[in-house]
């Protein structure tokens, strides 16, 4: 790998502690004269194309606990597989698709929950396609590095089946924590176990 | 060279040996926040190459001035006033200019504007602790605030966080994102604190600390604070397997 002198190194990471929605949050936490709104609460700036979903969960500590301190951040391609991104460069995604969510988990239950849409396939670098999937990233008190998983649907046999990362990590029951359950239309459920026999897979992507 | 460093668009893999560990027991919290399994490593893909930009119109004019933006008209947050500043960069020494910067911070006594806290020491009316920016077309960087308080937390009987700032990071891409803290030249509390002896050498905590900068001072008003970000860099060309800049 590349050989970067500690001058230039990535900045290392910290936690980002109990009091995240500080910055990132305000009005989640009652700080309500600066920002009109938190940013990420909304995915969507008007009607969006695609199959309209939520997704929903609770992050779960290795005592079984919720996490009821964490923020997570979503981002994801449009129903066409595009990104709402500079670097997006194969075509012009839904613009009133944000593709970026942010969420600080209920203080009392743990409970994330995002509004978008059903993303589509994006470019694998092997020039397959990867099934359909929502990147995550995660932080909390005693993370000290981000976590960056993925959600990809239980209802997309077909697609996972032939991800090229899904396949790297080959062992079925470890794949299972990557899956949204799909509770009813539109209604999917994303539980993340940070430790424990049911270990969500995380990434060093 | 590994094949995951040299297609173009490709993000540098994160040096894990040189963030710290998932698991730090000193800093108890991370015991059972940790996970125990390996990470699984694969090149970034377009899903991690992209993300999201903010434009300067979500910026108000008080953002990046915690003295004020959260003070009753003709008031200001109390504390010793200082500016932060700095250049956003990546792996490459190239500046990142466009992207968000989001901080926050204690009070001067050292307490957070927060539901959870239960710090004794005064909440400032004046103050929220809550501040952004975006970075100008050189990749700098600009704060306003007061210095913030050390203060107890329950990880040991008798422990202190060092004065800190919180920073979130974007860049260009998912994969850049970044949160860390900035610490101060010369706090004694440093070399005490748990959360920061999850880093695993001198240099990543000289990395995270931000230095009196006397030449930004503003005479009779504030003293100045340099902090220098860092977040990975992305391959821009690939010649003979040498990326450009290595």
């Amino acid at each position: 790998m590349a050989i970067v002198k500690d001058e230039f190194k990535e900045s290392p990471s910290q936690t980002a502690g109990p009091y995240v929605h500080i910055g990132c949050a305000p009005n989640f936490t009652g700080i309500k004269k600066i920002y009109s709104s938190d940013l990420g609460s909304a995915m969507k700036t008007g009607p969006v194309k695609g199959e309209q979903i939520t997704i929903e969960g609770t992050i779960f500590d290795g005592t079984g606990a919720p996490l009821k301190d964490a923020m997570l951040e979503i981002w994801q391609a449009d129903s066409d597989g595009l990104y709402n991104s500079p670097q997006e460069t194969r075509g012009i995604c839904d613009p009133n698709f944000t593709g970026w969510g942010r969420c600080a988990v209920n203080l009392n239950t743990g409970l994330f929950r995002f509004n978008t849409v059903k993303p589509g396939q994006t470019p694998a670098p092997n020039g397959t396609l990867q099934a359909p999937h929502i990147s995550v990233w995660i932080v909390a008190r005693g993370i000290n590095v981000g976590l960056q998983t993925r959600a990809y649907f239980s209802d997309e046999k077909e697609h996972n089946s032939s991800d090229p990362i899904l396949n790297q990590i080959g062992d079925s029951k470890r794949i299972k924590t990557l899956l949204a359950i799909r509770q009813k239309k539109g209604v999917y459920s994303f539980n993340i176990h940070l430790q424990g026999h049911n270990e969500t897979v995380f990434f060093d992507i | 060279m590994s094949p995951k460093s040299t297609r173009k668009g490709h993000y540098l893999e994160r040096d894990r040996s040189w963030h710290p560990e998932a698991l730090t027991p000193n800093y108890k919290s991370s015991i059972y926040r940790s996970p125990s399994s390996k990470l699984i490593s694969f090149p970034t893909t377009l899903s991690e190459e992209t993300g999201p930009v903010f434009g300067h119109d979500i910026l108000g004019s008080l953002d990046s001035d915690l003295i004020h933006n959260y003070a009753r008209q003709g008031q200001a947050a109390i504390g010793s006033r200082i500016i932060i500043h700095g250049r956003l960069l990546d792996e490459f020494e190239r500046p990142v200019p466009g992207a968000l910067i989001e901080v926050w911070q204690a009070n001067s006594g050292g307490r957070y504007r927060h539901k959870n806290e239960t710090y004794l020491a005064a909440l400032d009316p004046n103050f929220s602790g809550c501040g952004r920016t975006i970075t100008d077309e050189n990749g700098d960087y600009e704060f306003i605030t007061i210095m913030p308080g050390p203060y107890p937390w329950p990880n040991g009987p008798n422990e202190w966080r060092p004065a800190h700032i919180h920073f979130s990071v974007f860049g260009n891409a998912f994969a850049q994102r970044l949160i860390t803290q900035m610490y101060f030249e010369g706090d004694p509390l440093i070399q005490k604190c748990p959360i920061v002896a999850t880093l695993n050498s001198l240099t990543a905590v000289k990395r995270l600390t931000g230095f009196l900068d006397m030449e930004r001072t503003i005479p009779m008003d504030s003293l100045a604070y340099k902090f220098d970000i860092t977040i990975r860099g992305k391959q821009q060309t690939v010649f003979e397997n040498k990326p450009e800049g290595l």
